[in-house]
């Protein structure tokens, strides 16, 4: 978004508390929807985008609230030298919490948050520092030149500049090279693995995030309230500000601000009128609240900013910047790839039995065989996907066995699966730049202060020139769930050429393509063989692999049956029993 | 220093508060492994349970009867949208006969005074349908949500019973009669009768569900679906059933604690929540997947838990719930598969 916008934000910010007629009392509710929203904005990086669940938000605002307030108290230290304080403290609790959570699945982090939560509230109320259960009182206001911001609409101009701010830097580290590969976490954990993303970093990078607004919020917070005590950093309001992000809109960074202001004003008014209904001292909004969560998710999982949003326009790619910086190719001819008696067992099943090939460097390779054979099961070891029983793999000579496919990608490959993996929530051109990320160098810091603006139009600009390259230019900013499957695939290739590989393992890239498609993307293959390309195809369709591979490999139950050059192979009479089955 | 029988009457108190954790841990585990629900409400169960169980010493109608028959409704006209025909009827049978069934037989035998284990039966009774209907209401419309959405969804259900158990009980705690004020004295170890009975429920709750798993079709059906949700649905078996069985006996399991806690210590309309974490601690142990290890570890929880409160009691509760940390830690240090989760 233009800055001219953001600065009109800031102003409407500053001064719409001092409008004249406006009740106190609704710039109060203001200041705490505020409070609530910069929180839910984390929670929006965390478990819309990145898609992990924390309960422990309101405990980490704890963190950031106690820090200041201890300082400001016990030490009186000023307010402003809080708010350092309550970051590198939230964001310290967080990457500890995290290294012990982080690399649980799904619903354990959950759990886990929840675990973190309840133990942090005792801590609150059990800490002599802390001022156990009576918390902290006595907490000096935010100052500016010794005027104290006693005034509750001074306070909203604060709250308002700090959640404005925090949408900002959210919005720049979510269109960056961090924020793809925290979106990817999501569904395409694995894709984004195959292009080097360092999933645990991404995972600590958006959980981290999160926290720090929490602390930030309990900074706020804190002097605001001028006293904090264990009560508002407990699990229910870890639950209440989950709610907020799902009822607004969890992956919508809007639909944090929305989320939240629906909260506290349906909070604020049934406190009106419950216990006229109920009778007093009866928590009936908790009632409210929890069948609000259940029906919320039956009704509108994706929240309500989704039913309010338009759809984005698309941005125009620059295809004539410098190119980023690649690799180079390997002399034409040279060894690229070498499988030596690669084995991998599942249990009894021996889904690859002994694989051996070398594959050089400006060569089309076709690895053929009947369903099962485990052709499949041989790029996983190839990419690092899976780890072989016995066997090696060696990349230009080197010995890669037993990497990650993220040390694979460093070493030059680059892949397509059987099931194209594509990040749903991102564009087409915004998963072809997801291909660029080692390529790239911008740090979330350098994304969150704008510093990467010029290697993102280098990356954008490749990814329109490998999608041009495939011939998917017209689908650039289209939404990945719109596309065909053959259409998926060939996203895939661009990813994967986007990466700037020097080996390309396509795992069946012609199923679903129309005849011309095909021809297309034959013609795309003889190029980046002619440029030094090494290329594994896996290939059901015989004409394609055929016409195209300078060589072939065939396996049969997990061995291979055959190599040769193509019309060799036709003629093998093992290849054709393999294929049509024993004539006895 | 700690002397002997300190340290016995620690690991024995340990050892019955265990025994509670292990029934939740169970009921937790089968809730998980046939709907992949994290069934949180479960704490909610015992605390109306025990409450139940506690406020029957005065021969009242249990108040919790009308919360149950207001969730039948609930669930009724949920359901209503759907249903047609026969199965209009079945959700009758189930979301509003059963409670209006147990209310008339509760309000006859109350004032019989039939004793202490009539009235455990009937605290349960009145309160063990609750699982099943939330099953109906807040889970089995969700059935095919990912995880993570129904654990939310479990968290808002947590939130609104626990606001439904003031308006029911009150704030006020209350402690159930023991089932049997005799002593049993072995050398060293003093044994009262509440634990004997806490220790033969627990035990028996397992080896019943051990023979229902084992033995019987709807155990072999539960067991498929959980296995294999997809595979068992191949094979003709009802998910949906299973899963309403599988809260079933989550609400009998956790109802049962609730009961043999009662006695023990004052419940609280939200005491139940601590205890069903507690529960949780176990059943992650397991990994969700495994009864014995998440009854061991249930009772490595109760006795780690009794040390802390004799040693820093201020921070029993810390220590318990950060004693799930090293188990999450070891956890994840064997979990490395990249994976794609949704």
């Amino acid at each position: 978004m233009k800055p001219l916008y953001w600065l009109a934000l800031a102003a409407l910010a500053v001064l719409l508390p001092w409008l004249p007629g406006l009740p106190l009392f609704w710039v109060s509710l203001a200041c705490q929807i505020g409070i609530c929203a910069i929180i839910a904005t984390g929670l929006v990086v965390l478990t819309g985008v990145a898609g992990m669940t924390s309960f422990a938000q309101a405990s980490l605002m704890g963190i950031g609230a106690y820090a200041t307030a201890v300082l400001s108290t016990n030490y009186g230290l000023s307010p402003w030298l809080g708010l350092p304080a309550a970051l590198i403290a939230s964001l310290l609790v967080a990457l500890a919490m995290g290294a012990v959570t982080l690399r649980l699945s799904g619903h354990y982090l959950a759990l886990g948050t929840i675990a973190w939560s309840v133990s942090l509230y005792y801590l609150y109320a059990n800490l002599d520092i802390l001022g156990r259960n009576d918390g902290i009182s006595g907490i000096p206001p935010l100052s500016i030149a010794g005027w104290k911001l006693i005034d509750i609409r001074a306070s909203a101009v604060v709250i308002g500049l700090g959640l404005l701010g925090a949408m900002i830097t959210t919005r720049h580290l979510l269109d960056s090279r961090w924020g793809r590969a925290m979106r990817a976490l999501r569904g395409g954990a694995v894709a984004a693995a195959s292009v080097g993303v360092e999933l645990g970093q991404a995972r600590m990078l958006a959980f981290v995030y999160a926290a720090v607004l929490a602390g930030f919020s309990g900074w706020l917070f804190a002097h605001l309230q001028r006293a904090v005590n264990p009560t508002p950093f407990g699990l229910v309001a870890g639950i209440q500000y989950l709610l907020m992000a799902v009822v607004g809109g969890a992956a919508h960074l809007p639909g944090a601000l929305l989320g939240a202001a629906l909260v506290v004003l349906v909070n604020n008014s049934l406190q009106d009128w419950l216990p006229h209904l109920v009778g007093p001292g009866v928590n009936a909004e908790t009632v409210v609240f929890g069948l609000a969560l259940v029906l919320m998710l039956q009704a509108a999982p994706t929240g309500l900013w989704p039913l309010l949003a338009r759809k984005a326009k698309p941005r125009h790619h620059d295809t004539t910047t410098t190119a980023l910086p690649r690799k180079t190719m390997p002399a034409l001819g040279s060894v690229a790839l070498q499988a030596i008696g690669l084995q991998r067992r599942f249990g009894g099943l021996v889904a690859v039995a002994d694989l051996s090939f070398t594959l050089h460097q400006g060569e089309l390779l076709g690895l053929i065989g009947p369903n099962g054979a485990g052709k499949s099961t041989s790029f996983n070891l190839l990419s690092g996907v899976t780890q072989p029983n016995q066997g090696r793999v060696e990349l230009a000579g080197r010995d890669m066995t037993g990497s990650t496919p993220q040390d694979m990608a460093r070493g030059g490959i680059a892949r397509s699966f059987q099931h194209a993996k594509l990040v749903q929530s991102l564009t087409v051109i915004e998963n072809v730049a997801l291909g660029t990320h080692l390529r790239g160098a911008a740090s979330p810091v350098a994304a969150v202060l704008r510093r990467d603006r010029a290697e993102e139009a280098r990356i954008f600009a490749e990814a329109a020139v490998q999608l041009e390259r495939c011939g998917l230019a017209d689908l650039a900013d289209a939404s990945a769930t719109e596309l065909a499957l053959g259409q998926q695939r060939i996203v895939e290739i661009a990813r994967a050429l986007a990466a700037g590989p020097s080996v390309l393992l396509l795992d069946e890239p012609a199923a679903g393509l129309r005849h011309g498609e095909k021809q297309a993307l034959a013609a795309l293959l003889r190029q980046l063989r002619a440029e030094g390309m090494a290329i594994l195809l896996v290939e059901h369709d015989m004409e394609f692999v055929m016409s195209l591979a300078d060589r072939l490999v065939v396996m049969d139950f997990g061995t291979v049956i055959a190599e040769g050059r193509p019309q060799d192979v036709r003629n093998n009479p093992a290849v054709i029993e393999a294929y049509l089955g024993g004539v006895a | 220093m700690m002397d002997t029988s300190t340290l016995l009457a620690l690991v024995q108190d340990g050892v019955v508060n265990g025994a509670i954790y292990a029934l939740l841990a169970l009921a937790l585990v089968l809730v998980f492994a046939v709907t992949r629900t994290i069934f949180i409400p479960v704490g909610e169960i015992v605390s109306f349970a025990a409450l139940t169980y506690a406020g029957l010493d005065n021969n009242a109608t249990p108040k919790v009867l009308v919360l149950t028959m207001g969730l039948g409704l609930v669930a009724f006209l949920r359901g209503a949208i759907r249903a047609r025909g026969r199965a209009l009827l079945m959700l009758g049978l189930e979301t509003l006969a059963v409670p209006a069934t147990v209310t008339a037989v509760v309000m006859v035998v109350v004032p019989m005074q039939l004793g202490i284990v009539a009235n455990a039966a009937i605290a349960i009774a009145c309160v063990a349908p609750i699982a099943p209907l939330l099953y109906r209401i807040a889970f089995a419309p969700l059935a095919e949500a990912s995880v993570l959405v129904l654990l939310i969804a479990s968290v808002g259900a947590h939130l609104a019973l626990s606001g439904l158990g003031l308006l029911v009980f009150g704030p006020e705690g209350a402690r159930g009669e023991p089932f049997s004020d005799a002593v049993l004295e072995m050398g060293p170890i003093i044994l009262p009768g509440q634990a004997i009975w806490v220790l033969a429920a627990t035990l028996a709750t397992m080896i019943g569900l051990w023979a229902f798993f084992r033995f019987t079709l709807a155990g072999a059906a539960l067991r498929a679906t959980a296995i294999n949700r997809r595979g068992a649905r191949l094979v003709g078996i009802a998910t949906d059933q299973a899963g309403l069985r599988a809260f079933w006996l989550a609400g009998m399991i956790a109802a049962v604690s609730g009961v043999l806690i009662a006695p023990l210590t004052t419940i609280y309309y939200d005491g139940g929540f601590l205890i069903g974490l507690k529960g949780f601690v176990a059943a992650i142990v397991g990994g969700l997947v495994s009864y014995p290890l998440a009854a061991l570890a249930a009772i490595a929880v109760g006795i780690l838990e009794s040390f802390a409160a004799f040693q820093a009691s201020a921070f029993k509760e810390v220590i318990v719930f950060a004693g799930i940390i090293p188990v999450l830690l070891w956890r994840s240090l064997r979990h490395v598969s990249v994976e794609d989760e949704e």
